[in-house]
């Protein structure tokens, strides 16, 4: 497998639709995934929804999905959500 | 709260379908309130300033849907409930901070942050729907929780309104998505689900006392109500008319379907008659006997002892009707007058409906008696009311009655709200107290739905440094008596030193004309017949000036012995508890004093420096023990150092005492309440006691060497008074009183094998706010630098100072092991188990650097037995320049 990363960068503005469509294209790749979150500020049940939904098809890809740059705000957000077990994160 | 319509006990169990539904209501609720910890406050308030009036605007819609759908109530009353419930709420919460930083308070270094609970499980009753519904919603939002509501099944389709109500006024304005929901119908096993769910952080039942058992039964934290059961007493000097007024107002309000409503009035027998008159006038129906009963049988289930569902929020006359009360039209009340409470007067418990128990007391005792029996049948914890002009009887209620909120001439329902008569918390939820089986009395309010965290900054400890005020030293100090006038003076002294003319010499320094009185006591600790008897002497002459001449012995007594001439009532042996911070010890020393005596210490040793201490011992014969007494009231008034009266001196006692001054100083400069002010004292006098104290002992008459070791004592007492010793004299203090090793001796023994100890890595660190790192080590560094001993390192300049002590330990001729005492190894081998517990009780040790294990103690006594070349030098915690 290949073990170059695709990396994207989630756009702070728009991030539940960022999400989707990284998850749609998960379709093509078997790489891992990198999202960089350094432009989120905030996250919305909209946005949580959208990464569970995420981790859900990068389970079933057996892809890895890290997150990047993530506030601490935000990882307090995701542990709440009970999200943090399904993806890597780094600074 | 209402006891009626329990839950369905025969619902089906949860099918898997509706466990999907149950995990999805929380996912969403987790959701949100994860999302919701992201809100800052001002973004909150406008989501509650949006929802306040919402819910405002449909307070009457609201109202009326709700005694449609309950068939309970006013829609009236209701509408005044939901606007309460919404406007009253925010004007309590608008202003407060539930987000971030709630509170501060800068001189306790303490902040509170705000930590909102997550997911609420909110059950929420008949009587008052919507309002509660309103109520909590505004709670939720405001501390950033979301909320799953469980309404009572009578009432789903009011209160599942008011929760679409807020909800979308809440959204609309920011709020989560999914932050409130509302169960689509329930039973028990839904609400039972939802109670154990892990994802559930709180529940708050608003509901009768099954659901608010099952709340507690949970295992989760629970906010729940109790059922009540008012009281009111109405007092002979109330103004009646007010009274009366509130009391219709109160029971009517909502057909008395709130549950700090009045039940029963107990009116004093003077006004009895006055009060029923106006009750008929202002449209109550006075029940006579016969009704009464018609009434207690019908309106309370005769099988339970409670209310009967039907009547619960009727209309006064459509229970008269129903009960077959032949009364007026427009009767607002029903008042039935009752002979006792209990079983046996079915009417004494509530009622949450216009029917009004009243019992004529013939005295205040039998109206707060029978206040009593009615709060005990079954409103603990609830509500109470009293009508009074008489400050001393409303606080006696409030004494005697077990209620969260005792409301004052005001009425009962409305007033326990809050905000609208009185100045209470506003709420739709009563804490009970244990007594209603909550745990809390609070109206509740937002903080309940809060965690509040204290983040607790160290503070910089409060330390002190207290000496007497005169001091007068140097040959011939003495002389400054004669500045001391008295009317009678005692010299408290011992027969050795009265042969020695000490005394002589005291009594020709007084002003001329002071009489004098001497008293002799014996050369040894002061015990307590010795004490009391020294009090019967300063009571016979009323003395006003005592005068410790003598060692530490001497003075010791003078203390105690001013201590109780000025406090009579002072109680030794309480005053002797064990402490283990001076500021915050139990036991206070007496201020007020019978009698005032000026206490002048005039040591004729150079060591325990009990001439500045706060610190006396004294010896119980009769118990077989020590009492140690701390208090700085205890310090002497003045202190003269004179060296004249050490000159002669004897050698033993010269290297003993010197080296309890060496002592005290090295303890109280690596104690652990060290400060500059006692660094300043235990440096200087470490100091003179290494350059004077051997010629002291070699050349018993330099004056020089006299003086300066006497000073050293005084300067070293003040520094441990302040910082106090450490575990050197715990040892020290344990071996003396078992083998009788005089006291500096003991301490010589113990010494170089103590500084070793607190140089090394500690076991376990000493607790202790007054200093930011372990610095023993390098403590006992600075003070081989200030004596020149040299070394590099700080273990270099420790082990350096060890030495120079062991080598003054020699010149001063001191026995260097404990088995140089005499005491056979097997005899100390046996005592130490009891050595080592003597010594980590006493209190000594509290103040040193390291805190000593028992087993490092008997370490310590096991090495001090070998003796000279056994010191145990252990790596000191770092290596820093000292």
């Amino acid at each position: 497998m290949d073990t170059v990363a695709v990396w994207r960068k989630v756009d702070g503005a728009r991030v539940a639709e960022a999400l989707d469509e990284a998850r749609q294209r998960l379709a093509g790749t078997d790489r891992e995934v990198v999202l960089d979150f350094s432009g989120v500020s905030r996250i919305s049940p909209e946005a949580l929804a959208a990464l569970d939904k995420l981790a859900g098809a990068a389970e079933e890809k057996s892809v890895k999905v890290a997150l990047r740059a993530v506030t601490v705000e935000i990882y307090r957000v995701l542990k709440l959500a009970k999200l943090t077990a399904r993806f890597t994160f780094f600074n | 709260m209402s006891t009626i319509a329990p839950m369905k006990e025969d619902a089906p169990t949860l099918c898997p379908e509706r466990i999907a539904y149950l995990e999805g209501l929380v996912r969403q609720a987790r959701t949100a309130a994860a999302v919701f910890t992201q809100y800052t406050q001002e973004e909150v308030d406008c989501i509650v300033k949006a929802m306040t009036l919402a819910g405002l605007e449909q307070a009457q819609p609201l109202a009326r849907l709700a005694v449609e759908e309950t068939g309970l109530g006013v829609m009236e009353d209701k509408v005044i409930k939901n606007m309460t419930a919404t406007e009253f709420a925010y004007n309590y919460v608008r202003d407060k901070r539930t987000v971030g930083a709630i509170r501060e308070y800068p001189e306790r270094g303490l902040v509170e942050v705000a930590e909102p609970i997550g997911v609420i499980f909110s059950l929420t009753p008949i009587t008052n729907p919507t309002s509660t519904v309103l109520f909590k919603c505004i709670m939720a939002i405001k501390t950033r929780n979301a909320v799953i509501f469980s309404p009572h099944p009578s009432a789903w389709r009011c209160c599942s309104e008011a929760v679409k109500i807020m909800y979308d006024a809440a959204v609309e304005h920011g709020a989560p998505a999914g932050v409130f929901s509302c169960l689509e119908s329930h039973n028990l096993q839904d609400n039972a689900y939802l109670m154990h769910h892990k994802d559930v952080g709180l529940i708050d039942a608003t509901g009768g006392p099954g659901a608010v058992k099952a709340a507690y039964s949970s295992g989760k934290p629970a906010l729940g109500v109790g059922p009540g059961n008012t009281p009111v007493y109405l007092e002979k000097t109330a103004d009646v008319g007010m009274a009366v007024v509130d009391i219709i107002i109160s029971k009517t309000f909502d057909n008395g379907t709130i549950c700090a409503s009045e039940q029963t009035v107990v009116i004093d027998d003077e006004i009895y008659d006055l009060v029923l008159k106006k009750f008929a006038d202002l449209g109550a129906h006075i029940c006579n006997q016969q009704e009464t009963e018609l009434l207690g049988r019908t309106v309370i289930d005769p099988q339970t002892g409670h209310m009967q569902p039907m009547a619960v929020g009727q209309k006064a006359t459509r229970i008269a009707r129903f009960v077959g009360l032949s009364v007026k039209p427009k009767t607002k009340l029903l008042i039935a007058p009752i002979q006792g409470v209990g079983r046996e007067h079915p009417l004494s418990v509530e009622k949450l409906f216009p029917v009004l128990a009243v019992y004529r007391a013939k005295s205040m005792d039998e109206a707060l008696k029978v206040c009593v029996d009615v709060n005990h049948a079954g409103g603990l914890g609830h509500t109470a009311v009293i009508f009074s002009r008489n400050d001393e009887i409303i606080r006696k209620f409030g004494e005697v009655i077990n209620a969260g909120r005792i409301i004052v001439n005001s009425p009962g329902s409305i007033g326990a709200l809050g905000g609208v008569y009185n100045d209470l918390v506003p709420t739709f939820s009563f804490g009970c107290g244990t007594g209603g089986g909550n745990s809390t009395t609070d109206n509740l309010n937002v903080y309940h739905y809060l965690n509040i965290k204290r983040v607790a900054r160290r503070t910089q400890q409060h330390m002190w440094f207290r000496i007497p005020n005169q001091i007068y030293f140097n040959l011939n100090a003495v002389e400054n008596l004669r500045q001391f006038p008295s009317r009678s003076t005692i010299i408290l002294t011992n027969a050795a030193l009265e042969r020695m003319g000490h005394v002589d010499t005291v009594r020709r320094h007084l002003p001329p004309q002071t009489p004098v009185h001497v008293s002799v006591i014996p050369d040894a600790e002061p015990e307590v017949k010795v004490v009391l008897q020294g009090v019967v002497d300063l009571n016979f002459y009323k003395a006003d000036q005592i005068i410790a001449l003598g060692g530490g012995s001497v003075m010791d007594a003078a203390k105690i012995m001013k201590l109780k001439y000025e406090s009579p009532e002072a109680d030794l042996e309480e005053l002797a508890a064990t402490f283990l911070d001076l500021r915050k010890r139990v036991v206070q020393y007496p201020t007020a004093k019978l009698n005032h005596a000026r206490l002048i210490a005039v040591p004729t040793t150079s060591g325990t420096g009990s001439e500045v201490t706060p610190f006396a011992v004294l010896t119980d014969k009769e118990r077989g023990r020590k009492v140690t007494l701390a208090d700085y009231s205890l310090s002497p008034d003045v202190a003269i150092v004179d060296p004249q009266f050490v000159m002669s001196m004897p050698k033993g006692l010269t290297a003993d005492t010197g080296i309890d001054c060496l002592t005290h100083a090295l303890e109280a400069g690596v104690s652990s309440y060290s400060s500059p002010y006692t660094d300043s004292n235990a440096m200087q006098a470490i100091r003179l006691v290494f350059k004077y104290l051997p010629v002291a002992f070699e050349h018993p008459q330099d004056e020089e060497a006299r003086s300066m070791m006497h000073n050293a004592a005084c300067i070293a007492a003040i520094a441990f008074s302040n910082a106090s010793v450490g575990v050197n004299h715990a040892l020290a203090h344990a071996l003396g009183a078992r083998f009788g090793v005089p006291h500096g001796r003991a301490n010589a023994l113990m010494l170089p094998h103590v500084i070793a100890y607190n140089a090394a890595v500690p076991t376990k660190f000493m607790p202790s706010p007054f200093q930011r790192a372990y610095v023993a080590h390098a403590r006992y560094a600075t003070i081989a630098d200030l004596l020149g001993l040299g070394g590099h390192t700080i273990e270099e300049k420790v082990k350096n100072l060890v030495t120079a002590v062991e080598q003054l330990l020699d010149r001063l001729e001191v026995p260097r092991s404990i088995a140089d005492l005499g005491i056979a190894k097997d005899e100390f081998e046996r005592a130490i188990p009891d050595l080592a517990k003597v010594a980590f009780d006493d209190p000594s040790w509290r103040s040193n650097p390291r805190m000593p294990l028992i087993s490092e103690l008997i370490e310590l006594f096991q090495i001090a037995y070998q003796g000279r070349g056994t010191v145990k030098h252990a790596k000191a915690p770092q290596e820093q320049t000292a």
